[in-house]
């Protein structure tokens, strides 16, 4: 019988993210499968009983928790040390996790402890006469392998975004408190803080129902052979603000501020998407004065519904990429956009 | 307070990221179509790594790099003829697979038993940087792995500044969700740090930093250590492209307010 652990960390209120619930799915999922596996769960965080609640009507068998102080902060050592404890306690064979930054930053050491190995940006989990195979992409988004391992404990970090959200309800959890003494030597680091931008220059929303794709073209001469900068940051900033959409921004666009080059001030290489840059998950996006052929178009694999705005019919960003390709100039339909949108939420 | 670093950089190569790749099955496994053909580069994480290695050794007196690459030994000189131009290091070369679809432990353990035997390594001032995914597997784990097997637990993923503060301490800033960054504070060495992209511009080549790097990267490259990595337990029962194209309509003819309608209205749905 193999046993299943579904391990998950808390947020900072002692709740469970999406990305935990869309892990979960994938696991009980599984477990539905897996003749004669069992499904347990593993909870670290600074109190993990109201997140145990949270999913008590998930058909887990069992909960470990490894709470206090020590383990509210995302931190590789004493996360480590929290997972390894939990496996070794649940004796688990499969491992299934969000890859969250926290657990990202760690799993795959912990699998190295244990003597099992770990995969992650996990897409898909499959079992078939008994056998467990998973998804996961290659070469930046490139190509899609389906691949089994014969190791034992198997990490499979699932990649947010990837996976429905199990909607299981709350109730009541026991939890089986796992004692970690964490050494001096775990303690070396401590997390002070988290940086962002200011509430409206944030313009990463990994949430959003739209990602906005701004490219290089924003910042070239127009028409009238002059470049249109305070224009074209108005235009973007306006319909991030009325859309509550996430940008991202070609590789291009974002390198030219390493050049010297003029920018959009509120970009930054958090916002690239593509080769070197994020593949988000959005239902839908808009690429905007975007161009390249298709090792930059990676960027947008997970976007469900594309749209783009180009002046170039044949660009590589859209033409065979895209739903739907408006050959015209991004400024003015922008501007427009953004016109009714104003007017729509004045409505 | 200035402490004289010794910075490991784990860097593998990676076909240039505009090259068309497709994948092949190979008697060993999956392959690229052509791989050995395909021009290479240094990953880009872990470009960014070693620029940032070799920033932090400029300004910490007596610190050194140390470039420690797995791949063909044909490619990786052919990388190194470009890399080794650009900042000062020491190359430790491993000649085997550079291909995305190993297994991350094996390499991880080929990578990890190199920097252990690098002569005079002194753990209280290691840093090791790497990448925190590369362009090929892409998983983030191999480093992670590095780290345990040289029992280094202060490990930061995703890293985008290291500063080093007057009392030695690491301040450490890592990407995590929404476009935030955590930032920690670490002790200080040893510690290992998977980079993203940093805040460095590429250097520029610097022929002279080249002349003095090739001194030691070729007869790096000529006692390679082959490396056998087996893909144990691991079996890909597939590997594809996805469908790449969808069926475009291309609209020509609207005018922009009519456009910007449609579009707004595609939002709203």
């Amino acid at each position: 019988m193999e046993t299943i652990l579904l391990l998950m960390h808390t947020e900072a209120d002692g709740s469970l993210a999406k990305s935990a619930r869309e892990a979960l799915h994938a696991a009980a999922t599984l477990h539905k499968s897996l003749t004669g596996s069992r499904l347990v769960v593993g909870l670290v965080g600074e109190n993990v009983q109201a997140a145990a609640n949270s999913i008590a009507s998930c058909p887990a068998v069992k909960y470990f928790g490894v709470g206090g102080e020590d383990f509210s902060q995302s931190r590789y050592a004493s996360d480590a040390a929290a997972a390894e404890a939990i496996c070794k306690a649940s004796g688990a064979a499969i491992v299934v996790s969000p890859a969250t930054s926290r657990f990202a930053r760690c799993l795959a050491g912990v699998a190295q402890r244990l003597g099992g190995r770990a995969d992650t940006h996990v897409t898909g989990i499959a079992e078939a006469d008994g056998k467990i195979s998973i998804n996961r992409w290659y070469y930046r988004q490139r190509m899609e392998a389906v691949l089994t391992r014969t190791q034992r404990p198997w990490f499979i970090l699932i990649d947010p975004g990837s996976q429905p959200a199990c909607q299981c309800g709350s109730g009541t959890a026991s939890v089986e408190n796992v004692v970690v003494q964490l050494s001096d030597a775990c303690k070396r680091t401590t997390v002070v803080g988290l940086r962002e931008p200011v509430a409206d220059v944030q313009t990463i929303r990994p949430e959003a129902a739209l990602l906005f794709v701004a490219g290089a073209g924003w910042t070239k001469k127009q028409a009238d052979g002059q470049t249109h900068l305070p224009e074209a940051e108005k235009h973007i900033l306006d319909f991030l603000k009325l859309t509550r959409a996430s940008l991202g921004s070609s590789k291009s666009l974002v390198d030219q501020s390493g050049e010297g080059q003029a920018v959009l001030s509120f970009l930054s290489h958090l916002n690239q998407v593509g080769q070197t840059g994020s593949t988000p998950r959005h239902p839908r996006g808009l690429a905007t004065c975007c161009h390249g052929e298709e090792p930059h178009t990676v960027g947008w694999r997970f976007i469900a519904e594309r749209r783009a705005i180009n002046l170039d019919p044949n660009c590589g960003w859209a033409r065979g990429k895209a739903d739907v390709l408006y050959v015209t100039d991004a400024f003015a339909v922008m501007a427009k956009v953004n016109e009714l949108l104003a007017a729509n939420r004045g409505a | 307070m200035s402490i004289a670093y010794q910075i490991v950089v784990c860097a593998g190569i990676v076909p240039d990221p505009l090259q068309t790749l497709e994948p092949v099955a190979a008697s060993t496994g999956p392959a690229l179509k052509n791989e050995m053909m395909l021009p290479a580069v240094l990953d880009p994480w872990a470009s960014h790594a070693l620029y940032e290695a070799a920033n932090l050794a400029k300004n910490a007196l007596g610190s050194k790099v140390w470039l420690v690459s797995l791949g063909p030994k044909a490619k990786l000189q052919q990388v190194m003829m470009t890399v080794a131009q650009k900042v000062p290091f020491e190359l430790v070369a491993l000649d085997g697979s550079a291909s995305g679809f190993t297994d991350a432990t094996e390499t991880a353990a080929a990578l990890a038993d190199a920097i252990a035997a690098i002569p005079g390594l002194d753990k209280s001032r290691l840093l090791v940087f790497g990448g925190w995914e590369s362009a090929s597997r892409g998983a983030g784990a191999t480093m992670q792995i590095v780290g345990e097997r040289l029992g280094i637990v202060d490990q930061f993923q995703s890293v985008d500044e290291l500063k080093v503060t007057t009392d030695g301490s690491l301040e450490i800033l890592e990407r995590i969700e929404g476009g935030k960054h955590q930032v920690s504070k670490c002790a200080g060495a040893p510690a290992l740090l998977g980079w993203a992209t940093g805040n460095l511009p590429e250097p520029k080549n610097n022929p002279q930093v080249g002349m003095v790097n090739m001194r030691t990267v070729m007869p790096a490259l000529q006692k390679a250590k082959s490396t056998k990595l087996a893909g144990e337990g691991l079996t890909f029962d597939s590997v594809t492209q996805p469908k790449q194209l969808r069926e475009t309509k291309i609209v020509r003819d609207k005018s922009p307010d009519d456009i910007a309608q449609e579009i707004v209205e595609w939002i709203k749905k």
